[in-house]
């Protein structure tokens, strides 16, 4: 397969998975606020704070508020986070690979993308849950028609690659932040608007009914543990990281457990730092330092994937052919 | 009140009507079966057809802002239907041409005989921009020039029709004969029962055939890649939907890297040689080494490969020469002077206006011609004398007299019309021809091509990007 051709379905997963998960969170935290006691100053920095593009934010908007947040994560051309970019560099993207893709989702991704060009702008506000589900939807269906058409030879597996990166990714941000705003709030301990509180995390990662069929009770660690450590869930961070070197190893045919290459090595070395953690352990060092360092390690795991498969050079020839998409 | 009971011909040539208004005897089912359809199924069809192209985003770029605003190639629903004793002419004249083109190019960048013995002046030639010095003694793979050509035709009032020119460089369109014919199925099922239409959608069939016979003398199992300047190009849905069909390799420049004398493309498993390159850029942005030294479209040292002989390139690197338009106007005699034979289908008639006696004619009744520059192609510098003011026709004046050699001057066509459906109803618009030809281990002509509609009322220009639009062009298999 062509570099560029891997590379490009591999951002093309990625940013229709990004798209999803800005949706998502977005979505559950419009409802979360509709439950906030009177009086209590609406938190929209950990929105934006989640996608990391707090700096981009603050210099265009100033001071979070409803409509700049919402405008931002969804139709701002110039955030390149937002849900119509994701949307528009997953298209390109796979505009350039049509012919290694099926037309039925070139045509999804098409279809996606105007959809959301012709959805008015003020439908965020008048009928968000309605919009955000439809980008859900479409992300679904998407996934969807990569496993039951797309061949799982190389192509699948890069589609694969990007997508659980991205999740795990997404999914540590989302703990990240949520952990950082909901543990100092003292006074909600035990009330019903901590549980409220927790629950949305959950429902961030579309995670809340799973949850409660595994673990019951809304409890902080649990809930740490299943977006985290989960085995089985597969949105949490260990589900991610096992699967996508899975796929890391089906491209290269190097068996697992072995390494040919620096993406496997700091895979490999990923997957079993989370493999063999204990949620009480992280907790007591810092969950806040431990996802930090993770996506960190997770970046450094993506550069080496485009040195290793994408930016192949010739030894006479070097010149600065690089795609400068967003990590 | 039936579809076609408002139409009128306007006294011009219609494709599907007599001047008294009756049906051709070929479209006669058509036009009863249309004519049964009720009221506003026609528009309805319409619309669905054209948001499937959208869809299916079937569009070329208009120009690329940030947006990228594309738009789909308007589509008619009413086919061209050609007569099967009328295609096996043009067949043949197209055949012929091409067998001679191939031969004149060969002999330029060889001995230049057709020069030598005064057929054709040496100075119209070696003056022409596409005349390219670096390819003087190259021996092409199996003495192929011109693999892949798109000549259009044009049909005049008196119902002759006329080579307009030959598209020898990278001539497209072809995706939208195959795509128009699968749309046309989906569209209207019922219409296909009638008549036996000769098929469209094997081009890419023979497309790769003649691809991979180029070099399969030498190469067991040729690697086929298609080179696009990228997504951004106007004809890029054609290149990534002609690398699908085929099931090769659709790539870019940055794809491609020159390695101990072979091509090579970059791959997840490392580099991999490519034999067969069929190239969407042109001649100039083909090697920066060589041509173009800005190009970032190419791939530096490509021509050493060809040259060498380890890649065959399609179509050749310099063939656009016989692209030339005042070239083109010597084509009856390229043809009697390689084939000994009479041209089957005529040019039109053509003013040179580097030739005195031409010019001063051209010049005295430019009202009345079209005028072109040399090697200008896509609707874009020319200038349509009936057309246009008396400020535009003085401005071209200046320009002939200040380089005789970058112009020529047609009789402005009547161009034959087809019924197009506009809002409600149908009016005639004006129309040409592209068939597509491929030289391999013969010379294959696709059945039809695209038929290209100047939507706007009265014009003549049929070029995309001048508003035009397109029609499946059906070939019948027995004659009427």
């Amino acid at each position: 397969m062509l570099s560029r051709v891997a590379e490009s379905i591999y951002w093309m997963s990625r940013y229709i998975e990004r798209a999803e998960n800005v949706a998502r969170f977005v979505d559950v935290n419009l409802q979360l606020l509709l439950d906030q006691p009177a009086g209590i100053q609406a938190q929209w920095d950990p929105l934006v704070a989640t996608t990391g593009d707090d700096a981009l934010f603050s210099d265009k908007y100033g001071e979070p508020t409803h409509e700049t947040v919402i405008k931002f994560l969804t139709f701002d051309t110039e955030n390149p986070n937002s849900i119509i970019s994701c949307l528009r560099a997953a298209r390109e993207n796979a505009r350039s690979i049509r012919e290694n893709i099926s037309s039925e989702m070139w045509e999804q991704i098409n279809d996606t993308y105007l959809m959301v060009t012709e959805t008015p702008e003020e439908w965020t506000m008048t009928e968000p849950h309605q919009f955000f589900t439809d980008i859900k939807i479409a992300s679904q269906l998407f996934i969807g028609q990569t496993d039951n058409i797309m061949s799982h030879s190389e192509g699948w597996h890069f589609c694969q690659l990007g997508r659980l990166i991205e999740r795990a990714d997404k999914t540590s941000r989302i703990v990240d932040v949520k952990y950082f705003i909901l543990l100092p709030s003292v006074v909600d301990v035990d009330t019903s608007y901590d549980d409220i509180q927790w629950g949305a995390l959950l429902h961030s990662a579309s995670a809340f009914e799973m949850y409660r069929r595994t673990h019951g009770m809304i409890l902080p660690n649990s809930v740490v543990h299943f977006l985290l450590l989960d085995r089985d869930f597969p949105r949490s961070v260990l589900y991610c990281l096992k699967n996508a070197e899975e796929s890391l190893h089906a491209i290269s045919g190097t068996p697992i457990e072995t390494f040919s290459n620096p993406a496997e090595q700091g895979l490999g070395q990923l997957h079993s730092e989370f493999a063999y953690a204990q949620v009480d352990q992280i907790l007591n060092t810092g969950l806040h330092e431990f996802l930090d360092a993770f996506q960190t390690k997770l970046n450094l795991v993506g550069e080496d994937i485009y040195k290793t498969f994408f930016a192949l050079r010739p030894v006479d020839r070097i010149s600065t052919v690089s795609q400068s998409q967003m990590q | 009140m039936t579809y076609f009971s408002e139409y009128n011909t306007d006294g011009l040539y219609d494709e599907m009507f007599t001047s008294d208004g009756s049906p051709r005897p070929a479209v006669q089912l058509l036009v009863e079966r249309i004519n049964n359809f009720e009221e506003g199924e026609f528009i309805r069809r319409q619309i669905t057809a054209e948001y499937a192209l959208l869809r299916m985003g079937i569009t070329f770029n208009v120009y690329a802002d940030e947006q990228g605003v594309e738009k789909i190639f308007p589509f008619d629903l009413i086919p061209r239907i050609i007569d099967a004793n009328e295609w096996e002419w043009i067949e043949r004249g197209l055949k012929q041409r091409i067998h001679a083109l191939n031969l004149f190019i060969d002999d330029v960048y060889h001995e230049q005989k057709i020069l030598k013995d005064g057929i054709i002046p040496h100075e119209v030639v070696l003056s022409s921009e596409r005349y390219l010095e670096q390819c003087i003694g190259l021996d092409p793979p199996r003495g192929i020039w011109c693999h892949i050509t798109g000549t259009d035709l044009v049909r005049d009032g008196d119902g002759q029709i006329y080579v307009l020119e030959d598209n020898l460089g990278c001539p497209s369109g072809v995706s939208y004969v195959v795509e128009n014919r699968q749309l046309m199925k989906r569209t209207f099922p019922q219409l296909f029962g009638m008549y036996q239409i000769q098929p469209v959608e094997d081009y890419p069939s023979h497309l790769l055939d003649m691809l991979q016979y180029l070099v399969s003398d030498r190469v067991m199992t040729p690697e086929v890649a298609l080179l696009t300047p990228g997504i951004y190009n106007s004809a890029y849905f054609e290149h990534s939907f002609l690398a699908q069909q085929m099931g090769v390799e659709l790539v870019e420049g940055r794809d491609l890297v020159v390695m101990d004398g072979y091509l090579h493309m970059r791959t997840t498993k490392g580099f991999q040689q490519v034999d067969v390159l069929y190239r969407r850029i042109n001649d100039d942005f083909l090697d920066p080494d060589v041509f173009d030294s800005e190009s970032l479209l190419g791939v530096p040292g490509l021509m050493d490969v060809y040259k060498s002989g380890r890649l065959a390139l399609i179509n050749a690197p310099g063939t656009c020469v016989a692209d030339d338009k005042v070239v083109c106007a010597y084509v009856p005699k390229i043809i009697k002077y390689y084939l000994n034979e009479d041209i089957i289908i005529p040019n039109v008639p053509t003013y040179m206006c580097w030739e005195d006696d031409d010019r001063n004619y051209v010049l005295e009744h430019i009202e009345e011609l079209v005028i072109k520059e040399a090697n200008q192609s896509g609707g874009y510098g020319m200038l349509i004398g009936p057309h246009s003011t008396k400020a535009e026709c003085e401005d071209f004046i200046q320009r002939i007299k200040q380089n005789p050699r970058n112009y020529i001057a047609q009789p402005t066509l009547s161009l034959s019309r087809v019924p197009v459906l506009i809002d409600d109803h149908f009016e005639g618009r004006h129309v040409d021809l592209r068939p597509f030809i491929l030289y391999g281990e013969d010379i294959y002509v696709l059945p039809g091509g695209l038929t290209r509609v100047a939507l706007k009322k009265g014009s003549l220009v049929v070029n995309s990007s001048q508003g035009g639009g397109s029609k499946d062009t059906w070939v019948l298999s027995n004659p009427f």
